[in-house]
């Protein structure tokens, strides 16, 4: 199995044996960091972000610089050519002579498939429009993994915006590959996309269950993926004001949880996890970001073809 | 049959569309841009009884006219299956049943209106796979928006 010169663009790419090799190598670098420090010496990475990040972009950059490789790029459109109205297509041909391998994030759906079309060079999926993030996926598999011991026979609860979060769009992608039981709670007007639930259901494994009833699943549930239910993203400003506090994980609600239970969350916050819940054992969502980092890393190396 | 002969006149030259899904044949129309005014002969039978379909179908027969690949890709997303004849001299000349092509390469745009293909200046055309025929169902090889018609 290699990934060598692979693009990573979607979790639907990945079968589940893939998935246990990415995740095996992420523990294998992490458990022996000193002999891989310098396994990207002489290995250029381009980070190009056309939308904001904190964690993805320098979480990227990170394991580059800890696997001995070097890092150029923006983290903003604005900094770059694109202001003068460069198109996306050139802006990749350019840099694919700068660099190795290219991470992009960037707004419009499907972008990373378009990138990867204009150049030789992997291409990496950092986020395009609301569509796919499927590093972090990644990221958040590995997390309740080493977390929870195990992912089959898992209640694993996606929360919060469904229809636009690109991340539990392709978190559910990499469990549709598992044998758990998937609850679905959102608002309606913000429930998973048909063509999310064509694919999941298409693959067999996953029994699905879709709810508006946080606080009744809560008991249930072994991992509760926390996600950020956005005003812009409501037609009707009202319905906004009567969801945004239904789907807020406040400190009482501890006491409902399963003793094991994690609660996950792909960050940034605002506040649909109360900051009195963070020093909960149940929180590993700032544990997330340094599984984050070990993903990454694992990733750069696979798609460069250095760990095999 | 022969009462369906006496209703639709014979062409010279031009196309017959025939085992159109019944109640399409209007929107087939649109698609070759055909609304009677250029005063070509265009006959239109809709909802006759076809036993190949093993109930309804229409058909259309137009004068002087061929299709040409982008159109019949657009016709096989409405009635894949159907058949096409081409006439000359009042007989056919061709005749073959219009399969949907695998991909649709710049036919029509993406549906999903922040999808990079239909970023402004990007030198990219839509592209759509085809995943089931029957319904017709296309996903769109950026964006992965299922298009159903």
């Amino acid at each position: 199995m290699s990934l060598e010169r692979k693009d990573i663009i979607s979790a639907k790419q990945f079968s589940r044996e893939e998935l246990e090799y990415i995740l095996n190598w992420a523990i294998k670098i992490e458990n022996d960091k000193g002999n891989y420090a310098k396994s990207m010496q002489g290995t250029i990475m381009a980070t190009l972000f056309y939308e904001p990040s904190t964690r993805t972009r320098l979480s990227f950059e990170s394991a580059m610089h800890r696997l001995g490789g070097t890092v150029i790029g923006f983290s903003s459109s604005s900094v770059s050519s694109v202001k003068k109205g460069e198109t996306l297509a050139d802006t990749i041909r350019t840099v694919a002579h700068y660099s190795d391998l290219i991470v992009l994030r960037h707004n419009n759906d499907g972008a990373a498939t378009f990138a990867a079309r204009c150049t030789e060079i992997p291409v990496i999926n950092a986020g395009s429009g609301s569509g796919e993030h499927p590093t972090q996926s990644l990221l958040d598999l590995l997390t309740i993994q080493q977390e929870c011991g195990k992912i089959d026979g898992l209640n694993i609860g996606l929360i919060g915006d469904l229809k636009f979060g690109r991340t539990v769009h392709s978190l559910t992608y990499l469990l549709a590959n598992y044998d758990i039981n998937l609850f679905l709670i959102s608002p309606h007007s913000l429930k998973m996309q048909n063509r999310v639930m064509d694919y999941i259901q298409g693959k067999g494994n996953v029994k699905i269950k879709e709810t508006t009833n946080f606080i009744e699943a809560l008991p249930k549930l072994d991992v509760i993926y926390m996600t950020r239910i956005q005003k812009e993203r409501f037609p009707d400003p009202e319905e906004y004001e009567s969801v945004k506090d239904t789907f807020k994980f406040e400190k009482e609600y501890l006491d409902l949880l399963k003793p094991n239970a994690k609660i996950m969350h792909p960050l940034p916050r605002v506040n649909e996890i109360s900051s009195q819940v963070d020093d909960s054992p149940h929180a590993i969502y700032f544990k997330q970001t340094y599984y984050g980092l070990m993903m990454r890393k694992a990733i750069i190396g696979l798609v460069m073809g250095v760990f095999k | 049959m022969s009462e369906l002969t006496l209703r639709i006149e014979k062409i010279k030259q031009g196309t017959v569309i025939d085992h159109i899904e019944p109640g399409k044949a209007i929107r087939v129309l649109n698609i070759l841009g055909l609304d009677g005014q250029d005063g070509r002969l265009i006959t239109v039978a809709i909802n006759v009884q076809s036993k190949k379909l093993g109930g309804k179908k229409d058909i259309i027969k137009v004068e002087s006219v061929f299709l040409d690949n982008e159109q019949l890709n657009q016709i096989s997303l409405i009635s894949p299956k159907c058949s096409i004849s081409y006439i000359k001299n009042f007989k056919v000349s061709k005749k073959f049943i219009l399969n949907i092509p695998d991909k649709f390469i710049g036919l029509f745009p993406c549906t999903n209106e922040n999808c990079i293909s239909n970023a402004e200046r990007e030198p990219v055309m839509s592209e759509f796979m085809v995943i089931s025929e029957k319904p017709v169902k296309l996903r769109c090889a950026y964006c992965s928006r299922i298009l159903r018609f």
